[in-house]
């Protein structure tokens, strides 16, 4: 497919794939919380697009789309929303607390911004051992307020790691203008205080989100450090399901609604002389049909046993058998009073 | 054989670890040039250049949130908090990042990392130079920790942490790392997490402890068998989470009196739960409530007798000892 064609096919992919989560979870299919990047779409789709697959995305709660884009197959993902035993992590966690490492994805916690220090860790072994592979950690403007924001982007700085910090600034923080979480306009200025570089663009235009985006990487690639990406929108709807978002100003919302990313990006395909109502009748049959099996095969997958609970806390012990974790077999206690026991070579 | 100290045993681990595989690095606070605050990383830099022992800023999230990220990606660093204490700047990415990937990810993720520093108190480090940190980690599912009180154990302890696949806090007590000595074999050797080790024998009473109360437990139970013909066995726990269970319901099944020794606070503490676990299993076996020695809930405070205060020492123990036997 075309380049033009195939990102088209992305940002409809997210905007469908969110739709159904919710009727999803309205359903009580899903259970939790849900988190909707509507009108975000074209920043998670443009900063992902172009990474390869041994490069490492960390998403947070309203980054589905990344986790699309990067390559998690649409049936594991919903076996994951829905808490299937085939999903990324068997029931055991909520969609964005997983990850898929075999693609690239690293989950996150509840705690904002803390994935950065880790994209650090991961970009410091890329660096170290000479890959030419790229960190893309994505966080909104509230996580910015965070510790973990500073700790990650001062290391990146002194190290030139190969670590893009995607914030997506929609203008809330929950119910937080960001008139009270920042005294500056640009976000992206932060960047110059630890000594790499800032942009800004904007998140609602896929064209400017990827030249960016592009931009970034090529800098990354050549060792030349770490980028902080701001990609101004706004959060459509509420901090989640449940929050109607009351506190907004009512001017804003329809506002930005004019702005939608995926009208813009149709706009830009019709200039370019694609016939879209036919171009978008095709996508939007494939994606109902590959929705309708990502959704009918997580329906039929096993729900987890209860004691799935007890799985996978460890690499090398399971609670609840004998606390010795190397195979060797007990030694014999030294009976010399209060001297060290004579240890064997054990291994 | 050489004899060795803690403090060395500790070095000599990690530069044995970081010659046997390259994926090993150190990453901390004045780790690289310096050698550490306690000069437990000297001469790493030199040896394996500072692409593998690499100094940060003063930013213990970072710190351990990048070694997260640097073991899931495929390395194995070990982590120097300065002071255990500082982890409670870190203490998110510690018990919300770094336990929970594995489970997170069902298990197809692995995080070999080890997080050590110096806890312990009794050097009169004052406040935050001195806590006991242990019991703030041994209820968080997903990480194991250990106390190595021996040379032996700490090099041996350490070698195992490093060679593990799961992240481990290894807390190591600054007032053992020049006193204590050990001989040490010249090859190499690991000691499992999870075993504890019986450092002295006898069938009077049963005192369990671990860490920076072994000496002053071993040190009573000197006393009492000088002064009261009394003999302790003395069981070191070592490995804190997850802790020598069957070793214990072995001793407790020989010996019905049981001292349990901290130098941390009492409340809340390591030993609440061995004794809890005492209590279920083998109340039968008791011949007098479960009894424990423990610092005073407070703080660690900074005037030397202040500290001596609220610290256990080997005359606490055993009068409590004398107490336990009385009953």
């Amino acid at each position: 497919m075309e380049r033009d064609l195939e990102l088209y096919y992305w940002l409809l992919l997210v905007r469908h794939f969110e739709r159904r989560v919710e009727r999803l979870h309205a359903k009580n299919q899903i259970v939790g919380s849900v988190y909707s990047g509507l009108g975000q779409e074209a920043i998670v789709v443009g900063c992902t697009y172009g990474l390869a697959r041994e490069d490492v995305i960390f998403p947070l709660h309203r980054d589905l789309g990344a986790v699309l884009v990067k390559g998690v197959p649409q049936r594991l993902l919903m076996a994951q929303l829905l808490g299937k035993e085939t999903g990324l992590s068997r029931g055991k966690e909520g969609f964005l607390h997983a990850g898929d490492l075999e693609q690239g994805v690293f989950g996150a916690t509840s705690m904002l911004a803390s994935t950065l220090p880790v994209a650090c860790g991961f970009a410091f072994k890329f660096k170290v051992r000479r890959e030419s592979r790229v960190a893309v950690a994505f966080f909104g403007e509230g996580a910015s307020s965070r510790g973990d924001f500073h700790e990650a982007a001062n290391f990146a700085g002194i190290h030139k790691l190969p670590v893009i910090f995607v914030c997506e600034n929609n203008r809330y923080a929950y119910s937080t203008p960001l008139s009270a979480t920042m005294a500056i306009d640009d976000l992206a200025d932060r960047a110059a205080g630890y000594g790499f570089q800032g942009l800004t663009c904007n998140g609602n235009d896929l064209q400017d989100v990827l030249e960016h985006m592009e931009r970034s990487l090529q800098r990354a690639r050549d060792g030349a450090g770490p980028t902080l990406l701001e990609c101004k929108t706004y959060r459509r709807l509420g901090h989640s399901d449940h929050d109607r978002a009351s506190y907004r100003i009512k001017e804003e919302v329809p506002h930005w609604e004019s702005r939608d990313p995926i009208r813009l990006w149709e706009s830009y395909l019709q200039i370019k002389g694609y016939d879209l109502p036919k171009e978008k009748a095709a996508l939007e049959e494939r994606i109902k049909g590959e929705i309708d099996d990502a959704v009918r095969f997580a329906e039929e997958c096993p729900e987890p046993k209860p004691e799935e609970a007890l799985a996978d806390l460890y690499a090398t012990w399971t609670p609840g058998t004998p606390s010795i974790v190397a195979p060797e077999s007990r030694e014999q206690p030294s009976a010399e009073p209060g001297q060290e026991e004579a240890a064997p070579t054990l291994h | 054989m050489a004899t060795v100290s803690y403090l060395q045993a500790i070095r000599d681990a990690m530069a044995e670890e970081m010659r046997r595989d390259p994926d090993v690095v150190v990453m901390g606070e004045d780790v690289a040039e310096l050698g550490g605050a306690f000069l437990a990383t000297e001469g790493l830099l030199a040896e394996f250049g500072a692409e593998r022992v690499v100094d940060t800023p003063i930013s213990e999230s970072l710190l351990v949130g990048a070694g997260v990220g640097a073991a899931v990606a495929g390395l194995r660093p070990i982590v120097e908090m300065q002071f255990a204490d500082f982890i409670s700047c870190g203490f998110d990415q510690v018990v919300n990042m770094a336990a929970t990937t594995r489970y997170r990810h069902g298990g197809r993720a692995k995080v070999p990392m080890v997080i050590r520093g110096p806890g312990g108190a009794g050097v009169h480090g004052s406040i935050f130079h001195s806590q006991d940190v242990e019991a703030w980690f041994t209820r968080v599912p997903g990480l194991k920790v250990l106390a190595p009180a021996t040379a032996y154990d700490a090099k041996g302890l350490l070698k195992s942490a490093i060679r593990d696949d799961d992240p481990v806090i290894f807390l190591e007590h600054k007032r053992l790392y020049r006193r204590v000595k050990g001989e040490l074999p010249d090859e190499d050797f690991t000691v499992p997490i999870g075993r504890a080790a019986t450092r002295r024998r006898g069938g009077d009473l049963l005192v369990v402890t671990y860490g920076g109360a072994l000496e002053w437990s071993l040190d009573a139970a000197d006393r009492l068998a000088r002064e009261a013909h009394v003999e302790a066995e003395v069981l070191d726990l070592r490995s804190l989470l997850p802790f020598d269970l069957e070793a214990v319901l072995e001793a407790v099944s020989r010996i019905n009196r049981v001292l349990l020794v901290q130098e941390d606070r009492l409340t809340g503490g390591v030993m609440a739960e061995i004794a809890a676990r005492i209590a279920e299993d083998a109340f039968d076996q008791l011949d007098a409530p479960i009894a424990r020695v423990a610092a005073a809930d407070t703080p660690t405070p900074f005037h030397p007798a202040l500290e001596q205060f609220v610290l256990p020492s080997a005359e606490k123990i055993a009068a409590r000892a004398q107490q336990l036997l009385a009953w």
